[in-house]
């Protein structure tokens, strides 16, 4: 494993560097140039975070709609709204 | 350059989701109606934990023992559940904790990424790719439920 991590070149690096920053939404790639990887990393940190709040809140919010929907017509229309274009 | 809004699909014949997609749906959503089943009386709290649960696992288990950030989910879902069998504890589980802010930006990565602990950098920066897709197609599934579950829609 440490041989081929000395055979990672700074390119390869700089590749996936890019490819996070393509991840990344629109709004969180300023400042995020090449140049700056610590500021990628930092934004890529705030970017999961924020992804796994929302998770929560979604979840808070499907915990309260459970409560009062009838799960078999929700879960159709769900169904039927996967296939939707 | 990705959007990452809505409709990434520029063909209208093709399903929203691709079919990969589709089984985190199904997935999940056989979840949510397990859930619903079987705690019809707990508190919301609760509820919205195992829901947090379900969407974690539905992730993990469509992802597979190929990447490390899903394999390390269902460990930690699978080993949470015998702890809770055990200790009744209600933290939820293959959730990551949230994590200080002194550490460098590669580390404080390393601990939002399950898995990601003790990850050379260059695994590290992959496997942050591909958690940071599922981790976003979660939350578009969630919203669509939200969305299609409601009386009046968002």
């Amino acid at each position: 494993m440490s041989s081929r991590r000395s055979r990672i070149s700074e390119e390869e690096i700089a590749e996936l560097l890019s490819k996070l920053q393509s991840l990344l939404p629109e709004a969180r790639r300023r400042g995020t140039s090449r140049a700056s990887s610590a500021k990628l990393l930092k934004e890529t940190c705030n970017y999961i975070k924020s992804l796994h709040r929302e998770v929560d809140d979604l979840s808070d919010r499907l915990s309260e709609m459970m409560a009062t929907m009838d799960m078999d017509s929700a879960q159709a229309e769900i169904i039927r709204s996967l296939f939707r274009p | 350059m990705k959007s990452s809004t809505r409709n990434p699909n520029p063909n209208p014949d093709t399903p929203r989701f691709g079919p990969s997609k589709l089984m985190v749906a199904f997935r999940f959503l056989r979840a949510l109606t397990l859930v619903h089943r079987t705690a019809p009386n707990s508190s919301n709290a609760a509820r919205s934990r195992r829901i947090q649960r379900a969407a974690f696992a539905s992730m993990a288990y469509s992802a597979g023992p190929r990447r490390a950030w899903s394999r390390a989910l269902l460990w930690r879902l699978h080993f949470h559940r015998a702890r809770r069998l055990c200790a009744g504890r209600s933290r939820a589980a293959g959730v990551p904790r949230r994590p200080s802010t002194t550490r460098s930006p590669a580390d404080e990565l390393r601990r939002l990424v399950p898995g990601g602990t003790g990850m050379d950098y260059c695994s590290l920066l992959e496997e942050t790719a591909d958690y940071i897709r599922c981790l976003s197609e979660q939350v578009k599934l969630m919203q669509s439920v939200v969305d299609s579950g409601g009386p009046r829609g968002r």
